[in-house]
């Protein structure tokens, strides 16, 4: 059997079984369940650095469930879109289980780790195949395993975790019925539900009013499920609460996600032509995401919470990548899918920090975050790093994707969106330059409870990659723009 | 024009980054040898600069590439005669510095000395990438990383005060260089296609004036290194720092860095004969005028030495940005010239004022009389930079002052003679009085310097005195032989002026 040829399908089937299989090795050796479940990861990772090569150089993969054709069967469609996104998911699932053996131990019983890795691996499963699938009800099938895995990972975090899952399990039930209806619509009118056949059938039902309201029902329930202002209230209780390993995970990839089947919805399944001069969606969209941008960072000012303060900031990230995607040019688009990127390496370090600091100081609060430095060098310094990315200062990786974003906006003539983005970096100055403050620059009173030094090593490689990885992306985001996100520009653009 | 490839400018900046890693892994226990890595690193980046001198003056520029990030913004360094004058000042000072600054951080015991070395050599690397930028992108980068690198050296004493002016500092700088700095590089990129400096200006001739308008404004805005009224109170909020971070990085590199950068916009961005023809370059001269007297009046009112300094800095910058805004040949020699008069004249006096502050504590300019009878050497050296700084012959200060003036004729614009008239007024009537007091009133009795108000010579260490003493007498050489810099103007105006 050619592995590169099933590469596509592998890539969703083995985190699913391996989820499975690693309950039953409770009963037979405990201590295997964690490298099992690592095992697992690496192969993704593998599998999909393996996948991004093949497109890069033969162009869109096909792959036909069971042999069934299209649009009867199942299709997984791979082209540089997902291949990029596939490998961002499983190489940030893989790092941060890395983190999670440590960080996970303080969090939740001993005797729960096997079901949290079991989880975990489900949760891989529902978001590599929500971006792997050609098939709009297949990706509602993923979008519900991604889904519920992830409330019940969140579940598992502190007290007050319970109830934030309960919020994001009515929000999310809501975004996916909303999704599911979409694709109802879509298919009382076309009888399909093939991507790549759809982009066929749809552009003859433009006028449709049942097209109109499938768009309507799709874009709302994305929005609820990328937490864009103000349909964002599950998100920040939710990431605060969870375990740090869940936050960080989650808050990387499920989002950007979303964002993904955003990209799809309006770029693949309907023409960019219908977006902008059929309806007045993206223009309500740019609108949207502006106003976004600007109520996540005022928002995040005001928390005291370091994870709390990161929720908002990402919801203002959020509305950065739907900006860039709506804005119908070739810079933003290109500052979008950069972003989603940058946003995922830069979000999850910065998720993870907040979990180190948790793990040695038992505090999420910033005014415990006092004089840091002195005990914690190293994880300060990566945080830094991811802070001033944040920020958008060069050449950390953020300068570049903001630099798109902002372009673009201009080239729209939407001045106000690329002030409102401006705006939003110096509010992040504003910010992380308050928390460093604290960090460096504050004397600490010794609480001696709790023990300052270093995070142990499982935590600190992650982190340490990520921050590394900031700086490498940054440098090489001409790299990146023209051996992949430029072939996933939207024709027309 | 013939361009040299070499990776001597990467080099003049990746050195002193070296030191600043040698430097904190070396740390407290060995700080002899942490002293000498940030010598050591001095003494090299002075030579590889100099040593790019000779075929700069030739007519020759050297360029390195470094990394193409993405087609259009490029990491690049070209060196041209501006950016190796800047460089050579910077770096050269930055070697009389270290000295001064280990005589004064052990003269006071002073806490985190690694951190502030290390941060220092960060600074001054990012200084030089400034100096050596080949296009606004890679100039902006390093423009943030020093303001980045010097906020732990504002916030150095980790007290209220100097956390509360550290905020002021980074709110000032980063603040208004992303909001209106970017902006402005954006509008560049989309107006013209491309951020690269160049000698007739990149912005497109025909481009709609408005927007150039807007975006001249947004880069002056932008660039608050440069301390123009109204952003200028960032540079009196950073005097919380140690004096030498005051004396090196705001008297030469962070605000020269200002000034440099204002200089490179006006002449390699947009052009002299754009801005002429928009008139744009009689804005700047009003503002730059008006920054000049009001900072004045300012320094005036101040009985903190090291503030009314500060003051002197933000009106002394805008002499720099008003000769350049002149348009003019004079005027852009009266404009560089005062980059190098200022660098070495403020130096002097910060550097005094330190040695004041580790010999008695003092800072205010009240305590100060009688003060030269007990620090003759110190305080022989504030005159001689004070003099300069008002321009009386035979110390630097005046060549500038006299080109700038020249300048102002050749442009038309009288009123700024008013202006640099009633400016030297203004800086004699703060500074002579500083001096009047420590040489000829008698000292105060005052409790809290009863251990200094004894007799004989009171001086600071020497490694806190030698280092105004040297460029006090450096205002006088360039007074006497100002050829080097006059050479160097000569093949910048060749440059700028086409011919």
């Amino acid at each position: 059997m050619n592995l590169t040829e099933h590469a596509s399908i592998l890539i969703v089937v083995i985190p699913l079984v391996a989820s499975f299989i690693n309950i039953f090795l409770i009963f037979l050796k405990r201590t295997l369940c964690y490298p099992f479940f690592l095992l697992v990861l690496g192969i993704c990772v593998i599998l999909s650095i393996d996948i991004l090569s093949t497109v890069i150089s033969f162009g869109t993969l096909r792959y036909k469930l069971g042999g069934w054709m299209p649009p009867w069967g199942i299709e997984y469609v791979v082209d540089h879109l997902n291949a990029y996104l596939i490998v961002i998911v499983s190489s940030i699932s893989f790092i941060i289980a890395i983190y999670s053996k440590d960080s996970i131990k303080k969090e939740i019983a001993k005797a729960k780790l096997p079901y949290f890795y079991s989880t975990y691996l489900l949760l891989t499963t529902g978001l590599l195949g929500i971006t792997i699938t050609g098939d709009i009800f297949n990706l509602y099938v993923f979008l519900e395993i991604a889904s519920l895995s992830a409330y019940a990972l969140i579940a598992i975090g502190e007290k007050r975790s319970v109830l934030a899952s309960f919020n994001y399990i009515i929000m999310g039930t809501i975004g996916a019925c909303f999704y599911l209806l979409g694709v109802g619509y879509i298919y009382i009118i076309t009888g399909s539900l093939n991507i790549s056949d759809l982009t066929r059938l749809l552009p003859s039902l433009y006028e449709s009013k049942v097209t109109l309201t499938a768009l309507a029902f799709f874009v709302v329930g994305i929005a609820i499920k990328i937490a864009l202002f103000p349909l964002h209230r599950w998100l920040p209780d939710s990431y605060t609460f969870a375990p740090s390993a869940v936050s960080a995970f989650a808050s990387a990839t499920v989002t950007k996600v979303g964002i993904y089947v955003l990209i799809r919805i309006s770029f693949t399944l309907f023409e960019p032509r219908f977006l902008t001069e059929i309806t007045p969606l993206s223009n309500m969209l740019i609108w949207w995401s502006t106003i976004a941008i600007f109520f996540g960072s005022i928002i995040a000012i005001g928390q005291r919470d370091f994870k709390r303060t990161l929720s908002y900031v990402l919801i203002a990230e959020i509305g950065y990548m739907v900006l860039g995607v709506s804005l119908g040019n070739k810079e933003g688009f290109i500052g979008a899918v950069l972003h989603i990127l940058n946003d995922a390496v830069m979000i999850a370090c910065l998720f993870m920090i907040a979990g180190g600091i948790f793990y040695r100081v038992g505090s999420r609060n910033l005014e415990d975050f006092t004089g840091l430095n002195k005990n914690m060098p190293i994880t300060m310094a990566a945080f830094t790093i991811a802070a001033l990315s944040m920020i958008g200062i060069p050449p950390t990786a953020g300068f570049f994707s903001k630099w798109y974003l902002i372009l673009g906006a201009i080239e729209a003539k939407y001045l106000i969106s690329a002030a409102t983005v401006v705006f939003s970096s110096l509010v992040n100055a504003l910010i992380f330059f308050r928390i460093f403050e604290k960090i460096y620059f504050t004397k600490k009173e010794v609480i001696p409870q709790y023990t300052f030094r270093e995070l142990p090593l499982s935590m600190m490689i992650p982190i340490i990659i990520t921050a590394l990885a900031i700086l490498i992306i940054g440098f090489y985001s001409g790299e990146i723009i023209s051996s992949v996100i430029k072939f996933t520009v939207p024709a027309g653009f | 024009m013939e361009t040299i490839i070499s990776s001597k400018p990467l080099l003049a900046i990746i050195i002193s980054l070296i030191a600043a890693f040698l430097i904190a892994i070396t740390g407290e226990k060995a700080r002899n040898l942490r002293e000498t890595w940030t010598i050591l690193a001095a003494v090299t980046k002075f030579g590889i600069v100099a040593s790019m001198l000779p075929d700069i003056l030739n007519g020759k520029v050297i360029e390195f590439t470094l990394l193409n990030i993405t087609p259009e913004l490029i990491l690049q360094f070209k060196v041209d005669a501006l950016g190796i004058f800047f460089g050579v000042t910077a770096s050269f000072l930055w070697i009389i510095t270290s000295f001064y600054s280990i005589g004064y951080m052990r003269g006071l015991n002073e806490h985190a000395q690694t951190r502030y070395f290390a941060y220092f050599a960060i600074a001054l690397s990012a200084t030089m990438g400034v100096a050596f930028s080949a296009n606004m992108f890679t100039a902006f980068l390093f423009y943030e990383i020093i303001t980045v690198s010097t906020f732990p050296l504002v916030a150095h004493k980790e007290t209220e005060e100097a956390k509360k002016g550290a905020r002021k500092y980074l709110t000032y700088l980063l603040g208004t260089s992303i909001a209106f700095q970017l902006t402005a590089i954006v509008i560049t990129y989309n107006i013209s296609g491309n951020l690269n400096f160049s000698p007739d200006g990149v912005l497109n001739k025909n481009a709609a004036p408005f927007l150039v308008t807007i975006t001249f404004l947004l880069y002056i805005a932008g660039i608050t290194k440069a301390a123009i009224m109204p952003l200028h109170s960032w540079l009196p909020a950073a005097m919380v720092a140690p004096t030498p971070v005051s004396a090196l990085l705001h008297a030469v590199a962070v605000v020269k860095t200002g000034v440099f950068m204002i200089l490179r916009v006006v002449f390699y961005i947009f052009g002299i004969d754009l801005l002429k023809s928009l008139d744009l370059g009689t804005v700047l001269t009003v503002i730059a005028s008006f920054t000049i007297i009001a900072a004045s009046v300012i320094a005036l009112r101040q009985d903190n030495l090291k503030l009314r300094l500060a003051y002197s800095t933000v009106s002394q910058l805008s002499y720099i940005v008003l000769g350049a805004a002149l348009l003019t040949p004079s005027g852009i020699k009266g404009s560089i010239i005062h980059i190098g008069a200022h660098a070495f004249g403020k130096i002097t006096l910060f550097f005094t004022a330190g040695a004041i502050y580790v010999a008695t504590r003092k800072t205010k300019i009240s305590e100060l009389d009688g003060i030269g009878k007990k620090m003759p050497l110190t305080m022989a050296s504030f005159t001689i930079g004070a003099l300069s700084m008002i321009g009386i012959p035979p110390f630097a200060g005046v060549i500038s002052k006299w080109y700038l003036s020249l300048g102002a004729l050749e442009a038309n614009q009288l009123f700024v003679l008013v202006i640099l008239t009633l400016s030297t007024i203004l800086n004699a009537c703060y500074f002579m009085p500083i001096v009047y007091a420590a040489f000829m009133k008698k000292p105060k009795y005052d409790d809290n310097f009863k251990e200094y108000s004894g007799g004989g010579i009171h001086e600071a260490p020497m490694f806190v005195v030698i280092p105004p003493l040297i460029t006090a007498i450096l205002t006088v050489l360039i007074f006497l032989y100002p050829s080097f810099f006059l050479e160097i103007i000569r093949v910048i105006l060749a440059n700028i002026m086409g011919g």
